[in-house]
């Protein structure tokens, strides 16, 4: 390589030469003394380290350059592939819709808490019909507990208490209990889909499905 | 004496032992710079640094207690398997039938509590001490972050046990992750960016929707693996700037005042 760039240096410092090399201070570029100094020759003649080619790359920049992206590439490819890895697309955890057996063996009145443990729902059954509460406190996430004799749901963390409706009306829970999806399947079973949610403050407990109307 | 004197002169002594004891500054100085371990101690120290009125020690004990915690954290890690079948189980065995398995575990606990303490006291000095003014700033940047790691290596710590406590303590926790801006299904414009329940920031935190057995393995690898390693990164930092900028802070000198 040193051996074939020297002839252009001497060429470079020759006095003869044209204005280029001669101006102090604005260096030029290697590839423009190769241009001015040595006569023009077609581009196939020309050696390939002083054709800097149209992208103004020659040989040697090429290789750093493809090297670095592909170090750059990797690292980049390698950081998507851990932070996606960190996403599991399974997830070992009950599911979220699950049938709660049959309307009638609901007593009227009662909030049966036969699927908080699994499901961390409650199912509560008045005159008019059923309503699933999610058993998770609206403060910070703990599982409140139905105290039949007071009539309220009391979450031992941190005392939130809400009505048997959900509405909070103590403690530092900021707003009521959600309810969860509930609906009837074709043979007539209970069907609750914790994964939709109806909430008190926006106005949903009055569309369909935050309540099952059932008289019977 | 001839065997203590061979001993001396033998290739594996004087590999390790480069220096005599000899008492000049000179031989004294080299004893500290040639040894790996002694060098990161500054070969002078100031008269004013060894006054505990004024620095408490606090930055010395906490580091004391990382060592005793990584320790005897790795003592633990012998007997405890971080899965929900045998989590809770391990720190009953440790607790009641491992032989001197109380005392590592409760040295564990003590200096995890005490480590957060003498962390916030070192804080507490260095601000009224100012010595984070500069040139220190940016080491009192740097303490903040190992502030935030030893807090999250106390709350990662905190769900191994696998018991009620943990197990609440941690959904707590995390639920203000929900609120994250941005990264948070509940938080500001996270809704927005396409967060859910089960792509959020949350979500990596506990490998699930809620707190489950993949959160208790992450807990542990983050606890014993991820942030010793980093908190043990910035403490490199932390100590080498406290050199490069001048050494432990002093009271001002006599003649500006």
């Amino acid at each position: 390589m040193a051996d074939q760039v020297a002839p252009d240096l001497e060429n470079s410092n020759v006095p003869a030469a044209p204005a280029p090399p001669a101006t102090p201070g604005a260096a030029p570029a290697p590839s423009q003394i190769s241009q001015t100094a040595l006569p023009r020759k077609p581009k196939q003649d020309r050696p390939p380290e002083q054709d800097p080619g149209i992208w103004r790359m020659n040989r040697r920049n090429l290789l750093s350059v493809a090297g670095w992206m592909g170090f750059f590439g990797f690292i980049l490819a390698s950081t998507v592939g851990a932070l996606r890895y960190m996403f599991p697309r399974v997830l070992f955890e009950p599911p979220t819709k699950f049938k709660a057996g049959f309307p009638q063996d609901f007593v009227i009145g009662e909030v049966s808490e036969k699927y908080k443990d699994e499901k961390r729902v409650w199912i509560v059954r008045e005159k008019d019909g059923f309503y699933a509460l999610i058993s998770i406190c609206t403060h910070l996430g703990c599982t409140p507990r139905w105290l039949p004799g007071e009539s309220k749901f009391k979450c031992p963390c941190h005392g939130s208490g809400f009505y048997k409706t959900g509405i909070n009306f103590e403690g530092p829970a900021p707003r009521p209990l959600e309810r969860a999806q509930i609906g009837l399947t074709d043979n007539g079973e209970i069907e609750i889909d914790r994964s939709i949610k109806f909430l008190y403050e926006k106005n949903e407990w009055a569309k369909e499905g935050s309540f099952l109307p059932f008289l019977g | 004496m001839a065997l203590l004197d061979q001993i001396r002169k033998s290739e594996i002594y004087k590999s390790i032992f480069r220096h005599s004891y000899q008492d000049t500054q000179r031989n004294r100085a080299l004893q500290i710079v040639d040894n790996v371990f002694l060098h990161l101690h500054p070969v002078r120290v100031p008269r004013h640094a060894t006054n505990i009125g004024y620095t408490w020690g606090m930055g010395g004990i906490t580091f004391l207690l990382f060592i005793v915690l990584t320790i005897t954290g790795v003592i633990l890690m012998f007997y405890y398997r971080p899965t929900a079948q045998y989590a809770y189980e391990d720190m009953k065995y440790l607790m009641n039938d491992v032989p001197f398995g109380p005392l590592m575990r409760n040295m564990h606990r003590w200096a995890a509590h005490a480590m957060v303490l003498t962390v916030m006291l070192h804080m507490f000095r260095v601000f009224l001490t100012g010595s984070y003014k500069p040139p220190r700033q940016f080491n009192w940047v740097v303490g903040v972050i190992l502030l935030v790691l030893t807090l999250l290596l106390s709350f990662s710590g905190y769900l191994l046990p696998w018991d009620q406590l943990a197990i609440w303590a941690v959904t707590v926790g995390t639920n203000m992750a929900r609120a994250t801006p941005l990264l948070g299904h509940e938080g500001p414009f996270g809704a927005e960016l396409g967060m859910r329940i089960n792509n959020d920031v949350r979500f990596v935190l506990l490998g699930g929707t809620e707190v489950g057995p993949p959160t208790l393995l992450r807990f542990y690898v983050g606890h014993c693996i991820f942030l010793p390693l980093i908190a043990a990164i910035f403490m490199i930092v932390h100590f080498w700037r406290v050199r490069k900028d001048g050494g432990i802070s002093g009271p001002e000198s006599k003649k500006n005042v």
